[in-house]
């Protein structure tokens, strides 16, 4: 029988720690959507989509309501349309993402991810021709988000495509200046991409997925935060096993949402991603939990290890929670959603380079991190370098989401409203990188890609 | 199916009552209760079997977030197995 404190605590959980579920994603296959006309492919596309996903968003508030956890964004991710529309006779990619735009408000889901290519190794003549439309794609579309898979451990980094991507980023933030460049906060550079990861701007379906899958996020660093507040001044061992008991907590409540989903959907269920994803709310950052640890303020000494084992107690609590576990599954560390990481690079401690540490140990990478807008694209593509090295390096995930704020330099901040938040325009190096992006070429996989 | 219903709030007389009344005019039956003031504030957890309710389960706690309304009360109504997955293996 349960007991009353347990039931309390879990709505309070709810209530006052910003417990919630951060998305219900429906993988959907569109590889049965090719076509050599365009037009007729696009019209496959949103019919696909809003058929697979029809009733996505009613489930998904159906069990907000009846299990009592707010469920905050339900989303959409396809096939990397590079692979969908390269069968189609055109030149002109955009009218792909405007259908996949149109599929995404039918349907009522609040993104969809899949606007993407994968050239760590190599760009056929499709995947150029999406990176190409992607500036025009974001600026004409609302939900459409974005991904390039630019490196991993076993391609090595295609450094043309990280060139390009530079000249990509800037082009989007031009496209959409008068949105404070918006369009990148919806573009995600990769290394080392998965492809059941449910959470945007990265989330695409990948080829070796099912027809549909429904994946889950969860969410919870004001429970975390709130959980080691009880145990102030014990040592690390101490912290790690709380955190592990509060991330398997949180776990079994998104595999349980989950499994709901996919029965009422009948859609298999794929994987909860086990991540402690930060909302500028207070009370529900990741650096606040950073801080609880110790430090005066994130960015400063001792923020890498607080990090890395939060991220590794993260995963140890969650994965035994759920019967299958997925997506980037760690600590996010997106700048301009976290209060406690605004607050930290406001005050000048967090910076960039004590961030690209940071992602040595955590998943993902450099995240919503609003930049000078007249930095150079090759500094731009250098930045996505060092952070494609590190995800290749060591075996994971990487990702840079960096957003030039057109007309904005330090000091100044840029505002995106809602869950995206606000973002303080932090400095890059003035030293050039550009005869260093000039080069081209791919660096070679490192020795322990060879592991036949 | 089981439910859990919990109301928390500022103590006054007959709130079991109303709470009670509400719930048994939906046909729903009460398995356990328990009740406590906490730091001065009333707490209530009942346990319920929604099962043979006579409306669906989001106008059952669309009514019960009504009467809560009315009391002054925070009245909540949700699927039992949420609580088992965080707090049971």
């Amino acid at each position: 029988m349960l007991n009353q404190k347990d039931i309390l605590s879990t709505i309070e959980m709810i209530d006052q720690q910003h417990l919630d579920i951060r998305t219900i994603t429906m993988g959907i296959s569109l590889l049965s959507c090719c076509d050599p006309d365009p037009v007729r492919a696009c019209e496959k596309i949103y019919e696909k989509i809003t058929r697979s996903a029809e009733r996505l968003v009613r489930t998904g508030e159906d069990i907000e309501r009846e299990f009592g956890i707010p469920i905050v964004n339900k989303r959409i991710s396809v096939t990397p349309m590079a692979l969908v529309a390269g069968a189609s006779e055109t030149e002109d990619y955009v009218p792909f993402a405007l259908a996949l735009d149109r599929a995404a408000k039918t349907c009522g889901v609040n993104f969809i991810g899949g606007y993407s290519a994968l050239v760590q190794k190599g760009m056929t003549k499709a995947d150029e021709k999406l990176i190409r439309s992607i500036p025009e794609a974001l600026d004409r579309t609302e939900l459409v988000c974005s991904s390039v898979n630019v490196g991993s451990t076993k391609a090595g980094i295609n450094m043309d495509a990280v060139a390009l991507m530079g000249r990509i980023i800037k082009a989007t933030a031009d496209a959409t200046a008068d949105r404070d460049g918006l369009g990148c906060a919806k573009l995600v550079v990769f290394c080392n991409a998965v492809e059941d990861n449910p959470f945007m701007a990265g989330a695409f379906h990948g080829v070796g997925e099912a027809e549909r899958v429904i994946n889950v996020g969860v969410s919870g660093p004001g429970v975390v935060h709130h959980a080691l507040q009880a145990v102030k001044g014990q040592p690390f061992d101490v912290v790690a096993e709380t955190v592990k008991k509060t991330a398997f907590r949180v776990t079994r409540m998104g595999q349980l949402v989950a499994q709901e989903a996919s029965r009422r959907l009948d859609t298999p269920f794929g994987i909860v991603d086990l991540s402690l994803a930060p909302t500028p709310a207070i009370g529900d950052s990741v650096a606040r939990i950073l801080e609880e640890m110790g430090l005066e303020t994130c960015g400063t000494h001792g923020t890498t290890a607080a990090l890395a084992l939060l991220n590794d107690a993260v995963k140890k609590g969650g994965v035994m929670a759920s019967s299958s576990v997925g997506g980037l599954s760690g600590a996010f560390i997106p700048v301009s959603e976290d209060e406690g990481m605004i607050a930290a690079a406001r005050a000048g401690t967090l910076c960039l380079d004590k961030l690209e540490a940071m992602t040595c140990v955590c998943s993902v990478g450099l995240d919503m991190i609003a930049v000078p807008g007249d930095t150079p694209a090759e500094t731009i593509s250098a930045i996505i370098a060092d952070e494609a090295a590190i995800g290749m390096v060591n075996c994971k995930t990487t990702a840079v989401r960096l957003l030039p704020a057109p007309g904005k330099t330090v000091g100044d901040t840029i505002e995106m409203g809602g869950l995206l938040g606000s973002a303080p325009v932090m400095p890059v190096h003035p030293e050039s990188s550009a005869d260093f992006i000039a080069r081209g070429g791919r660096i070679p996989a490192p020795m322990h890609s060879l592991k036949n | 199916m089981n439910a859990i219903v919990t109301v928390v709030g500022q103590d006054r007389v007959g709130i079991i009552a109303a709470v009670c009344t509400k719930l048994a005019g939906y046909h729903v039956n009460i398995l356990d209760i328990s009740q406590t003031i906490l730091q001065g504030s009333f707490t209530m957890v009942m346990a319920v079997d929604v099962g043979a309710a006579s409306a669906p389960f989001g106008e059952l706690q669309s009514a019960l977030a009504a009467l809560g309304e009315e009391m002054g009360l925070s009245i909540r109504i949700q699927r039992e197995e949420i609580f088992n997955a965080m707090h049971t293996i």
